[in-house]
């Protein structure tokens, strides 16, 4: 009889320690919904306040930003085509020499020397950003600054920046956005299966018409989420470009000083304060609906992958 | 010969071109690494010596040095993993072991991939408000490793689930059929089975708080201070800290001092090279593959 109940405390005692165990697991799991939901709620109510106060369409087009000044004004317009034409351009100028950097890797080296590129790439994924940036303003923004002299040289309407400009910012840009796209391009490329490109060269076509017109192209949809990867990365960046990119409000021309959502964020949010502060909060709610809506594109070119 | 012979190897010019521009691109991506770190270790590296990696910068002593910025990464690195490791730990185990594929799963993956591909900017201005305001931590330790636990959580996680899918499911049966129950097969057989996946995780994870700038500057703020005693280590916590990164934001922007900067650069590139060859030499050694072998 004793023994008998005392299994059954065993058990008990077992039960209680799995559905202990089961739980905490879960609330573990849990807490990262918890995380996106609270991170989201906050971002809109802090974000939204302003919106009423300045009114959405001369916050959002708006043109002046002078949010000290009286009468201040919170016009964004800029700063958000900063953030889309900065990005677009890193994209226009970093995605190509990616590319080829992953046909590279898979496609034209040999062993030997893909095994020095691909930690090479992987060591510069793993640089910490301001030391791009740094090394863009030491480097980058002086050599700006000469070309700057050599175009505008005689312009009276021309602000000079000293080289902390536009083109700097994407430079920049293009430059860290390489190993997201070379990573995930090579493992796309490398995933295509070796009877296509057999069946290539046996009918003729050279080793470069075999990459660009037959391997590439079966690789598209893995290479796309590389891209959208970049353009995240691109539009999320701020240490290194709040250094190289300058500190006004302007149009984004190359040679303008400019203002992204992010560096707008990074420079200002440290003394704003009253409505200023509360725009700058519109600004990271701008950059959020951004960036969420890059990860559900992402989600969905995943998800459409996966179906392939 | 003529020389349009289906056995003659025919050379397009097209195809030289695309030669050059793939080689080119490649050779770009590499040179630039090594410019990088060429710059950073010729404007560096007279700067790093001993006073400056173990004092603090002080005008009344004339010192330049950076040890309060490395206690400070220290101890955010430390409070971020000592909490974020056991949950995200959790949470891979929930997903692998437990979960039922379902609506919390997909709800639970979407999440975690959300928040991944949250920038860390984002991460800071949350930080700030959350941890910062709502709960007063205000400028803090604390307010900037709560923050960077949610950044890592999806790598720990990630890493671990990684792991844990390729330990064979007859493991699990084996000690289930031993009479183990799920906790016991879990804390004894598949955890330390899935642990090289998980140090990976947890040194990527360090290596990515190493670099964080955007989302510290908000919530851990900038102070350089050194702790003198035991209990005031404690205490920082509560404290305003600049890490390493915050430091170098810093010096070469107010304060322009931008041997500092590179100083503070080299001693960053290091610990970023040892973390990557860190986690490489633990990829070879424990390779996950070769327990489902």
């Amino acid at each position: 009889m004793g023994s008998i109940t005392k299994t059954n405390g065993a058990v008990n005692a077992q039960k209680v320690t799995e559905f202990i165990a089961k739980t905490v697991f879960t609330v573990c799991a849990v807490l990262a919904i918890f995380a996106v939901a609270s991170m989201t709620v906050y971002m809109f109510a802090k974000g939204t306040p302003a919106f009423q106060k300045v009114g959405v369409a001369e916050l959002l087009f708006g043109t002046v930003w002078k949010p000290t000044a009286d009468p201040s004004s919170y016009g964004i317009f800029y700063i958000i085509l900063s953030s889309i034409v900065g990005t677009a351009c890193s994209i226009a100028i970093g995605v190509p020499i990616a590319l080829m950097t992953a046909v590279f890797l898979t496609e034209v080296a040999d062993k030997k020397i893909s095994a020095i590129v691909y930690p090479a790439v992987e060591l510069l994924a793993a640089i910490p950003s301001v030391i791009y940036g740094l090394i863009g303003l030491m480097v980058l923004n002086p050599a700006m600054y000469k070309l700057e002299k050599l175009i505008f040289a005689g312009s009276k309407t021309h602000q000079f920046t000293g080289g902390s400009n536009m083109l700097s910012a994407i430079i920049v840009l293009a430059i860290m956005i390489l190993p997201t796209v070379i990573n995930v391009s090579a493992s796309s490329i490398r995933s295509v299966p070796k009877e296509l490109r057999a069946a290539s060269l046996a009918m003729g076509a050279t080793k470069m018409q075999t990459i660009f017109k037959v391997t590439v192209p079966t690789a598209k949809n893995g290479i796309m989420v590389g891209v959208v990867l970049g353009i995240g990365r691109a539009l999320g960046e701020a240490m290194a470009i709040n250094m190289v990119a300058g500190g006004s409000v302007n149009i984004p021309l190359p040679f303008n000083s400019v203002r992204f959502l992010t560096t707008q964020l990074v420079s200002e949010m440290g003394y704003a304060e009253g409505t200023h502060r509360q725009v700058l909060f519109s600004v990271g709610l701008v950059l959020y609906i951004f960036i969420m809506l890059i990860n559900l594109a992402l989600m969905q070119i995943k998800k459409r992958n996966e179906e392939q | 010969m003529d020389s349009r012979s289906l056995t003659n190897k025919q050379s397009r010019p097209g195809d030289v071109l695309l030669y050059a521009i793939v080689y080119i691109c490649a050779g770009f991506s590499v040179l630039l690494l090594v410019g990088i770190i060429a710059y950073v270790l010729y404007k560096g590296v007279g700067a790093v010596n001993l006073s400056f990696l173990t004092s603090v910068t002080s005008v009344l002593k004339g010192t330049v040095g950076i040890a309060g910025n490395i206690v400070n990464t220290l101890l955010i690195i430390f409070i971020s993993m000592i909490i974020a490791t056991p949950i995200s730990i959790g949470a891979a185990v929930y997903l692998n072991e437990y979960a039922k594929p379902g609506k919390l799963v997909t709800l639970i993956e979407f999440a975690t991939e959300i928040l991944s591909g949250i920038p860390s900017i984002i991460f800071g201005l949350f930080g700030m408000m959350f941890f910062g305001q709502t709960l007063g931590l205000g400028y803090s330790l604390i307010t900037g490793s709560l923050t960077l636990i949610l950044m890592v959580l999806p790598l720990i996680t990630r890493n671990t689930q990684a792991a844990l899918k390729v330990v064979p499911d007859s493991y699990r049966q084996g000690s289930v059929g031993l009479g183990a129950g799920k906790w016991h097969t879990i804390r004894t057989i598949l955890l330390p089975c899935a642990m090289p996946g998980i140090i990976t995780g947890v040194i990527l994870a360090i290596g990515r708080i190493v670099g964080e700038s955007a989302a510290l500057l908000f919530t851990a703020g900038s102070a350089k201070t050194l702790p003198k005693t035991l209990g005031a280590l404690f205490g920082k916590i509560f404290d305003s800290g600049g890490t390493l990164t915050i430091q170098l934001y810093l010096s070469a922007t107010s304060e322009g001092d931008f041997e500092t900067a590179f100083g503070i650069a080299v001693v960053l590139l290091i610990i970023v090279f040892l973390i990557n060859l860190g986690t490489k030499r633990l990829a070879a050694r424990f390779d996950v593959r070769r327990i489902a072998k």
